[in-house]
């Protein structure tokens, strides 16, 4: 605990640092990358041995009323905690990297500083042990990201972005003001033992309060249809900033669910399977809006909204197995979905780092004016087709593990009981599998327009790779997921007691139920890709003999007998997925195409354009955001900045306020 | 006698694929009153391609070379999660027909993107329709393995299309009819055959597998071929068990296995020898009906 406090003060203390050295922009950088870096690096040290130690706790008094500087690291918080320095290491350093091209452009002391809050926030959020500290750090954590997301506020596509993830961010904590002041006023106590107590009682109006969470904490985590920030923010963000948000910012609102499940008397199975409906409807629906997209990285906070929803549907698969008595279901789904927890945020991290270092080569963001650039960027590009195959969870990589846990879970919910549950599980099984296939068409097109055939673009053309600061974080997320992917029974292991404590069941006895799930995993699947991997090399090797002594030429693509080679001739993003859109997606999830048909018998010029709104923000939240306004828009009536008027509502004010206690003083 | 069972079956699956391609265009031959070539002709032509020297585009990358290999070796690692004649696979586990799938994945998503590593408009073309089609193609397929793990009472494949089958089909017998035809539905869509995608066709615009592999040559096609025909029999292979998985002793069901892989090598060559090809549009509804199809084979099976 104490080492993780020291994480905590090297994070604050060299982020003022940064801040205070704003006026030599160099230093200013060199000490928050740093001091970030240091900070990550104890807070892992700090944060790993707590995944399988007994909780720990430490408490400061606190000035403010009702508060109470209370920390504690339990396996839960363990598990979010490792993954925030772990990613917050690897985006420490490669922020070294990509915020050198802004040292001209702008002093970076607040956005190092903000950084650095924004890690020591997130710690301090998955730690808390008290609700107004939660939600202190809940806000610090928002602000600060938002704060981040807006470096570039100059362009007006930024400043937007930033508002929508504000005002939807604030509008997601107000449900969780509701739903810690609920636990608060049943527990009489702030302090989450209090709430903890609550759970055998029937004392809390527990469906109502799941509501609240899955809102308040869902609008953080990318849940369809309150995901509508996501996309806008990730984009906006630096690519190491929106690596962060994706990774483990969003996963903040898992945990928080988590955490407040842990409160609440067993879950009926109603919650657990509107978690993963939520889930699994809002993955196909993310995956589907993310084909119609053209910028790199909204492409990828698609993919963060689908694998939120894959996150969902194993703890509603839990929360199920749990309710019907399954536990082995239960502890498939849950494991599954904390393994995909960390898988997300290394597999995440690796593609917008990844992403970022290719934007930053190509200088630009649209995958239709990329092309070519595993060519010319051959290390970042080619660890973004390995985040790719990761994200995809096509196998050997770690993303098919975490979701082979969850088709296992289903499975296993659907073999043992009646027919109406097992139906459901089923069908849940196959829409799983098109998820998988669908987000195999996302990641073709992604790498397949972006980083192979020719450059469509001169800025593509002209790409360059980044610096070592750019790429060594890369290679060592590729690392980190390879490890998973390698040792996927030690990661479960490590997992088990955190899913303990969601599911309330002592530790050993989850492991024994994961236990034909582990050996599976350490036995046969490992031989089956270990066996993928060998046939592989071998024919590696094969080719290369073969063709060793034999005429190998260098030709132009075969066009059919056309012959003049054009980057133009390519098959584009949008065509890629055009057939999948038509085929699969319902109008509303498709963008909006303008054709203008070629006319005449000559005709000269032949347009397409196509755009890609999202439906939740264009149909829902805009509309209804746009009737509040108009309504509040009525009482600009009574604002007339006039004193005698202002007078007159303050003297009206204090009258009915006067009223109020006078009545309440005399009241029962 | 275990261990007899798996090496030959090894043997056969490393063997016999190329055969069923023979097998298909012999009986597309005699369908269309021609002679046709040789049974063996598949071994003769990957002999040639593995002889050959290859020609590589200027846009290519590592990726180009990759897909062929990857490919390969996710078909081949997929078929040792196969059981076979009723005996386990060489690997076999709860949940393994999960990874069997993705492997699948893997080698598709293997080949597209070699597809799209060209930068020709043709390839993207074939790469688009190819991962289209096989995402409503996935879910039909996990559809029809689950029926077959209810109604056998098994996760494993080895389990499905094991021991446990034949007493499934007189308990469930109408719900494995519609699976099985599902399956047929998805093994010709999967393997690129008509009505989904005409292996014959000289025109690039129409084609989904072969316009992938424009680009290829030499050792590179050899594997390619190689694969698709694995593939093929991966599919024949549980076709053929779960349609005719009745025999008692060893050599019975054996006997019926292979019989029943060259029986689907036969029905593939029927159908593509009396019926069109569907326009690409229809396709997905195809597919849609093969999953609609399993949906109710599970529907019978629970209720």
């Amino acid at each position: 605990m104490s080492l993780f406090l020291a994480a905590l003060v090297v994070l604050v203390a060299g982020g003022a640092a940064a801040l205070a050295a704003s006026a030599r922009p160099t230093a200013a950088l060199a000490i928050g990358s740093a001091s970030a870096a240091a900070g990550s690096a104890m807070g892992l040290l700090a944060a790993f041995p707590a995944l399988r130690a007994p909780p720990s706790a430490w408490e400061l008094a606190w000035a403010v009323p009702n508060g109470a500087i209370a920390l504690g690291l339990d396996p839960l918080s363990a598990v979010f905690a490792v993954a925030v320095f772990a990613l917050g290491l690897a985006a420490a350093v490669f922020g070294a990297g990509y915020m050198r091209a802004h040292l001209a452009r702008r002093s970076l002391g607040a956005f190092l500083f903000f950084f650095n809050v924004l890690l020591a926030s997130m710690a301090v959020l998955v730690a808390a042990r008290q609700a107004l500290l939660f939600i202190v750090a809940w806000e610090t954590m928002t602000v600060s990201s938002f704060l981040l997301v807006g470096l570039e506020h100059e362009a007006g596509a930024v400043r937007m972005a930033t508002r929508t993830y504000l005002v939807a961010s604030h509008l997601g904590a107000a449900f969780l003001f509701g739903l810690f002041l609920t636990l608060g006023h049943a527990a009489g106590s702030l302090r989450f033992e209090a709430f903890e107590a609550l759970r055998a009682g029937s004392a809390v109006p527990a469906t109502l309060l799941f509501v609240f969470a899955l809102v308040g904490f869902g609008t953080k985590a990318g849940l369809v249809p309150l995901h509508v920030w996501l996309p806008e923010a990730h984009p906006a963000a630096p690519s190491h900033v929106s690596a962060l948000m994706s990774g483990v910012l969003v996963k903040m609102g898992v945990y928080g669910i988590l955490r407040v499940l842990t409160f609440l008397p067993p879950a009926p199975v109603s919650h657990g399977l509107a978690l993963a409906a939520v889930g699994l409807l809002g993955a196909v629906a993310a995956l589907l809006l993310a084909l119609g997209q053209r910028d790199l990285k909204r492409i990828l906070a698609y993919s963060t909204v689908e694998n939120v929803g894959i996150i969902a549907l194993g703890l509603g698969v839990g929360l199920v197995g749990a309710a019907g008595r399954a536990p082995a279901v239960a502890a498939l789904g849950v494991a599954g979905a904390l393994l995909h927890v960390w898988n997300h945020a290394l597999m995440k991290g690796l593609a917008f780092m990844g992403a970022g270092a290719v934007v930053h080569g190509a200088g630009t963001r649209d995958v239709e004016r990329m092309g070519g650039l595993l060519r010319r960027l051959p290390v970042s590009a080619g660890l973004l087709v390995f985040a790719a195959v990761a994200l995809a969870a096509l196998p050997p990589l770690n993303g098919f593990v975490s979701e082979w846990l969850l088709y296992l879970g289903l499975l296993d919910g659907g073999q043992g009981s009646a027919a109406g549950t097992a139906l459901l599980a089923y069908l849940s099984l196959a829409v799983l599998a098109l998820v998988g296939a669908l987000a195999a068409i996302v990641f073709t097109r992604l790498v397949g327009a972006a980083l192979l055939g020719s450059p469509r673009s001169p800025e593509a053309a002209s790409a360059h790779e980044g610096g070592p600061l750019l790429l060594a974080p890369l290679a060592a997320l590729a690392a980190a997921n390879a490890a998973v992917a390698l040792f996927p029974g030690q990661a479960v292991a490590l997992l088990t007691p955190a899913a303990a404590i969601v599911l309330r069941v002592p530790a050993a006895e989850l492991a024994a139920r994961l236990a034909p799930a582990l050996s599976a995993l350490a036995g046969p699947l490992r031989a089956g890709l270990a066996l993928l991997l060998l046939c592989g090399v071998a024919l590696a090797l094969a080719s290369r003999r073969m063709l060793a002594r034999r005429d190998v030429r260098a030709a132009q693509t075969w066009g059919c007998g056309f012959s003049a080679e054009s980057a133009r001739v390519q098959y584009t993003a949008a065509s890629l997925s055009e057939l999948a859109l038509a085929a699969i997606a319902p109008r509303a999830l498709r963008p909006v195409e303008t054709p203008a048909r070629p006319e005449g018998l000559f005709p000269r010029r032949v347009r397409y354009a196509q755009e890609a709104d999202d439906p939740a923000r264009a149909r829902v939240f805009e509309p209804a955001f746009r009737a509040v306004g108009e309504w509040f828009g009525r009482l600009r009536h009574f604002q007339q900045s006039r004193l005698n008027l202002q007078l007159l509502y303050t003297v009206l004010t204090v009258l009915a306020l006067s009223a109020l206690l006078l009545f309440h003083q005399r009241g029962p | 006698m275990l261990l007899l069972r798996t090496v030959l079956h090894l043997a056969a699956l490393l063997a016999l694929p190329p055969l069923l391609l023979g097998v298909v265009n012999r009986t597309k031959s005699i369908f269309a009153g021609r002679v046709g070539p040789p049974l063996l002709q598949p071994y003769l032509d990957l002999a040639k391609l593995l002889r050959k020297g290859a020609v590589y585009s200027r846009t290519t990358t590592w990726v180009f070379r990759a897909g062929p290999i990857v490919g390969l070796a996710a078909v081949a690692s997929a078929g040792l999660l196969l059981s076979m004649g009723g005996a386990p696979a060489a690997l076999s586990f709860a949940g393994d027909f999960v990874l069997f799938a993705y492997l699948l994945g893997l080698a598709r998503f293997a080949t597209a993107l070699a597809a799209l590593d060209t930068g020709s408009a043709f390839e993207g073309m074939g790469a688009a329709r190819e991962v289209t089609f096989a995402s409503l193609a996935e879910p039909a397929l996990f559809l029809c393995l689950l029926v077959l793990a209810r109604a056998t009472g098994t996760l494993s494949l080895s389990g499905m299309l094991g021991p446990a089958l034949p007493g499934a089909w007189g308990s469930a017998g109408p719900a494995l009819l519609l699976a099985a035809i599902a399956v047929f539905v998805i093994a010709l869509a999967e393997n690129s055959r008509i009505p989904v995608d005409d292996p014959n066709t000289h025109l690039e615009l129409t084609m989904i597998h072969e316009v992938m592999v424009l680009d290829h040559g030499g050792p590179d096609l050899a594997f390619i071929l190689y694969g698709a025909s694995l593939k093929l029999f991966l599919f024949g292979a549980i076709l053929s068990r779960l349609v005719l998985g009745r025999g008692d002793g060893a050599l019975a069901s054996e006997a019926l296995f292979f019989l029943g892989v060259l029986c689907f090598a036969v029905g593939v060559g029927v159908v593509e020898s009396v019926m069109a090809r569907l326009r690409i549009v229809r396709v997905p509804q195809l597919l849609v009906g093969a999953s609609v199809l399993s949906v109710f084979a599970l529907v019978l099976l629970l209720r």
